[in-house]
């Protein structure tokens, strides 16, 4: 399941964002999950909650908030904008490839309108740390 | 704020592993794949624990060279890299099978860090890094990516490939990049030209990697492939690298 790395990586970035800005708790982590790499919401949820790290009291009573973001294409070729349905990204082994690496799609997915491979993912790619909500050293 | 997570887990993706060396060289066809392959298998025939990543992306041919056809790797914690010959071995082959892969810049970077904030490594004495030819986004990022990495870099006599790897050894000076040796691979052009070079920049030398006709019968057969001129040759100097 790459899912506990990818989860693993957001918290340990989410760590580091209270380092900097001087959090003595993180009340709550928002992530955004791309529909193009395919993660369930549900389960990247639950890979956040299982890879905090034992004795870690900044995370002690820290919330989860993972939205998702519908991917768009746009064609450098033609300039169409389309989402992953529109792609021609279907096939079962295409999908499990862009589930691992996202860049994928450019070996699977065209532009609806032209066929080129050519196109830039502009939104809902993969895994972002959105931000991270805690009380500052100091605070209440 | 908008956080990209994957470089906060780079550093301990490959905790377990000793050294980290980028076989590169400043032109397409100057014999990488085959170097680093040979290498890296060479290493492990002699008891060392190796990886091997294949970072040219939008050509991978690792596997070709040591005839791995292999799928999806197994999902743990992360992805593990499939173990082939004692080698552990990463490769986008795995995932895109035969279809071409056309990256931008942006994209290069986007797969290069999804895979090194996936796949577990284990402990190794060296990962061998394939470079993709030039020193673009993907050689720019790893030496960004990862303060460890030392470069061997390749090359010949030939006019117009001396010239780029002279460009190359002046930019890894430059950005205080350590610099293993430069390797002469399949010679041409005037004879000692690259040793020259390594002279005049206080580089080592490493050696001569001779043009071997049953070279192109051997790759895929790991065996045939130990047999070659290349591997011996590789093989002389792999020890002296670690």
């Amino acid at each position: 399941m790459h899912e506990l790395a990818l989860a693993d990586s957001v918290v340990k970035a989410a760590l580091h964002a209270a380092d900097e800005a001087g959090l003595t708790e993180i009340g709550r982590i928002v992530v955004k999950v791309g529909e193009l790499q395919q993660i369930e919401k549900d389960l990247f949820e639950f890979s956040l909650t299982s890879v905090i790290p034992a004795n870690e009291p900044r995370l002690t009573d820290t919330e989860f908030d993972v939205a998702e973001e519908p991917v768009r294409f746009r064609c450098r070729s033609c300039g169409s904008e389309y989402g992953r349905e529109e792609s021609s990204l279907t096939g079962e082994d295409s999908g499990e490839a862009v589930h691992f690496i996202p860049e994928l799609s450019h070996a699977f997915a065209r532009c609806p309108s032209c066929h080129s491979p050519d196109f830039d993912i502009i939104q809902g790619r993969g895994i972002t740390l959105e931000r991270i909500e805690g009380t500052e050293t100091g605070g209440d | 704020m908008g956080i990209d997570p994957r470089s906060f887990v780079v550093e301990e993706r490959l905790s377990g592993v000793a050294r980290i060396i980028g076989v590169t060289g400043s032109k397409g066809g100057i014999g990488k794949s085959v170097i680093a392959s040979t290498l890296a298998l060479a290493l492990a025939d002699r008891c060392h624990r190796v990886g091997l990543f294949d970072l040219d992306f939008t050509s991978p041919s690792d596997h070709v060279v040591l005839g791995v056809d292999r799928s999806f790797p197994a999902e743990k914690f992360g992805i593990d890299p499939h173990q082939v010959h004692d080698i552990d071995m990463m490769s986008v082959a795995f995932f895109a099978g035969a279809a071409p892969v056309p990256l931008r810049g942006e994209a290069t970077t986007n797969a290069l860090l999804e895979l090194l904030a996936i796949t577990r490594w284990a402990d190794q004495n060296v990962l061998i890094l394939d470079m993709p030819p030039g020193l673009g986004d993907t050689s720019l990022d790893v030496i960004h990516l990862l303060p460890r990495l030392e470069f061997l870099l390749i090359g010949n006599g030939s006019r117009v490939v001396i010239e780029s790897v002279r460009r190359a050894v002046r930019l890894l000076t430059e950005l205080d990049v350590p610099l293993l040796g430069l390797l002469e691979n399949m010679p041409r052009g005037e004879e000692g030209t690259v040793a020259r070079l390594a002279a005049e920049f206080d580089v080592p030398f490493l050696g001569v990697v001779p043009a071997d006709e049953g070279l192109e019968k051997a790759l895929g057969d790991v065996e045939a492939l130990r047999q070659s001129a290349v591997y011996g040759a590789v093989a002389a100097l792999a020890e002296g690298l670690l």
